[in-house]
């Protein structure tokens, strides 16, 4: 099968879906003359025109909000937020408008919109620009949160997004843009809601989340060598959190590793451990561990942040010591 | 425009009494007291499908742009047969598509972005329906009103701004919040057309929303306009407003735009007094029937909730 980078496989979903469907409008910074700044929308404002790839002014509220407006009238606008960073400056119009607006209105009011963003830990961006923040938009019912973790997935699930009635925060890692991976030519889409198994193992499970699913991977390859039998699973989407994958698989291994890419307290892994407590508690043979980022911003130094990521050596270690080596 | 002035009055004096005197309505409430002449005079000049955003101060633009009264109380009371089915309350009173009342939101200032979104998604598809919003002065110091405001001037959006400078954001005077010697002046700081109007004279509002629905409609081209005028009541239902001078008080209520609106049709010949007692009949006993049609809703039962808060495929 013929390879993709992670952000032309971006690109091709987006095209396909720009495509077959005239409705769908990008809008965000530096995304069409620019190109974008990873080059996602590359050759999209040629082909599609300034109509519908929209460069916009340095205003997240307005970017998200006017994506808001465009799927009120119909539209289904995939607005792209620069970093993860910027979120917070257009959280109330995810968060409090667009995913309350069907509740609120009593089912009158439909908002297909997704917003695109990324995290660029392991790009020595700093504190600033580095953030990855999924537990924040885990409190906002109607808001659907996806996080492709390979090319493959992520056009897939792209599609999926775009073409989903509801609000979707679509959660790229700025560290595997330039990563490829088997993208087959044909049609096909990822439904939201759907974990995968990525690789079967006995002894322990390792969940990943975005870029923790390659670490994870590796890590399940290393502890083969030691005796080990790890199964990974890609959680693909955290809304809706597929708890049934997970949950048969902890029942099997009786043992459960989180990893991801956010700090430890209060992030997702936290969520989905208390889950799978309420749901599997008397499979559990120890703790549920999260391998996460410390409780600290992120630090510049090169040689600091990778101290300060979560990787599979990481994963290796607690996997072995909850196996008891 | 007198029926639709007295509906929004006799509507707002109804949930007064209905929170104070009778406490069968609770929680929070924004009454559009003194403020009617600015919706029914906006709405006078905008057409059934023009797309219109606006506030948790909505009560008043739901009834002005044809959501029906008893739907409005029904929602209100938090009952299944409110246009919101009773999940959205008082604050968003004013979402019934159907009328072309989109949106209201709770979040002051959060309007403006959307309605940049509208504009564009009809400019887009080259409707002949135009956006309009509403928002208070308060919300002339958010990001939002400036970063929505921004984009509708930058894109050229067929947006009306309707800016209700009713003199206080909750108990906050203008004079000490807004840095600019008018808010008319932050409008044309964007290089947009700014009219101000009249907001206790229907009449003003209408001519002024007028031009600039013209202007929207034929040129794609936002007009900003801030309508001057005064809540009757203080910030919400329990608010009685007292931080405000007396005298200042008695000078706007004696600019009433009901009473003031009522003499001049007197005073002109357009109607009579009789003429204008069948209007207030009218209007008496559609709020009497809306108030019964509420009470008799019953509640959506609990284990539906969930089904609202995500649209199917």
């Amino acid at each position: 099968m013929r390879e993709l980078t992670y952000a032309d496989a971006l690109r091709e979903g987006l095209r396909e879906e720009m495509l077959r469907d005239p409705s769908v409008i990008l809008l965000g910074e530096e995304i069409g003359v620019f190109q974008g700044v990873y080059k996602v929308t590359r050759g999209l404002l040629e082909e599609f025109g300034p109509e519908r790839v929209r460069d916009t002014p340095i205003s997240e509220a307005a970017i998200a909000g006017a994506a808001v407006g465009l799927a009120l009238t119909g539209f289904k606008p995939v607005a792209e937020i620069m970093y993860m960073d910027f979120m917070p400056i257009c959280m109330d119009q995810l968060a409090t408008q667009a995913a309350k607006m069907r509740f609120m209105s009593g089912g009158q009011l439909k908002v297909p919109l997704v917003l695109r963003t990324q995290y660029s830990l392991g790009r020595q961006h700093g504190s600033q620009h580095s953030q990855f923040t999924p537990a924040w938009f885990l409190q906002v019912p109607g808001l659907k949160i996806v996080l492709p973790s390979n090319p493959y997935d992520a056009k897939g699930l792209l599609k999926s997004a775009i073409r989903d009635s509801n609000p979707v925060l679509f959660l790229e890692s700025g560290l595997l843009y330039r990563t490829k991976g088997p993208v087959p030519e044909e049609e096909y889409t990822i439904p939201l809601g759907q974990a995968e198994v990525k690789r079967k193992g006995d002894d322990i499970t390792i969940l990943g989340i975005s870029r923790q699913v390659g670490e994870a991977l590796t890590a399940a390859t290393k502890l083969e060598q030691t005796g080990i039998s790890a199964e990974v699973i890609d959680i693909r989407t955290l809304q809706p959190l597929d708890l049934k994958t997970i949950v048969e698989s902890v029942k099997r291994t009786s043992r459960l590793i989180i990893a991801s890419d956010d700090v430890k307290t209060g992030g997702v892994g936290a969520e989905i451990s208390a889950s799978v407590s309420e749901n599997a508690f008397g499979y559990l043979d120890a703790p549920i561990a999260r391998v996460a980022c410390p409780d600290t911003p992120i630090p510049f130094s090169p040689p600091l942040e990778q101290l300060y990521m979560p990787n599979a050596d990481k994963i290796v270690e607690t996997a072995k010591a909850i196996m008891g080596q | 425009m007198l029926q639709s002035l007295l509906l929004v009055r006799r509507f707002e004096e109804k949930v007064e009494e209905l929170f104070i005197v009778k406490g069968a309505l609770i929680g929070p409430s924004h009454l559009y007291l003194g403020l009617e002449a600015i919706a029914v005079g906006a709405m006078s000049a905008l057409s059934h499908d023009d797309l219109i955003v606006t506030t948790y101060r909505g009560h008043g633009h739901a009834l002005a742009k044809g959501v029906p009264a008893k739907l409005c109380m029904a929602e209100l009371f938090g009952k299944e047969n409110g246009n919101c089915k009773g999940l959205g309350g008082s604050m968003h009173v004013a979402i019934y598509p159907k009328v072309g009342s989109l949106y209201a939101t709770a979040i002051v200032g959060s309007g403006i972005p959307i309605a940049a979104g509208v504009g564009l998604g009809l400019k887009q598809r080259k409707s002949k329906n135009i956006a309009a919003t509403f928002f208070g002065d308060g919300a002339c110091n958010t990001g939002a009103f400036h970063e929505g405001t921004n984009l509708i001037a930058v894109w050229k959006l067929p947006v009306l701004l309707f800016c209700e400078n009713n003199q206080y954001a909750m108990s906050t005077p203008v004079k000490r919040a807004v840095s600019s010697p008018s808010i008319a002046e932050r409008g044309r700081s964007y290089g947009i057309e700014t009219i101000v109007a009249d907001g206790n004279d229907v009449i003003s509002v209408y001519l002024a929303a007028k031009t600039a629905a013209e202007r929207a409609r034929s040129k794609s081209e936002p007009t900003f306009i801030e309508c001057v005028t005064y809540k009757t009541k203080g910030h919400g239902v329990y608010d009685k407003g007292e931080y405000r001078p007396k005298e200042e008080v008695e000078k706007w209520l004696a600019r009433d735009p009901v009473v003031t609106f009522k003499k001049k049709l007197l005073d002109s010949k357009t109607m009579t007094q009789s003429e204008i007692d069948t209007v207030e009949e009218t209007v008496k006993n559609e709020i009497e029937e809306s108030v019964a049609f509420a009470m008799q809703g019953s509640v959506l039962p609990f284990n539906t909730i969930q089904d609202y808060v995500y649209a199917e495929e």
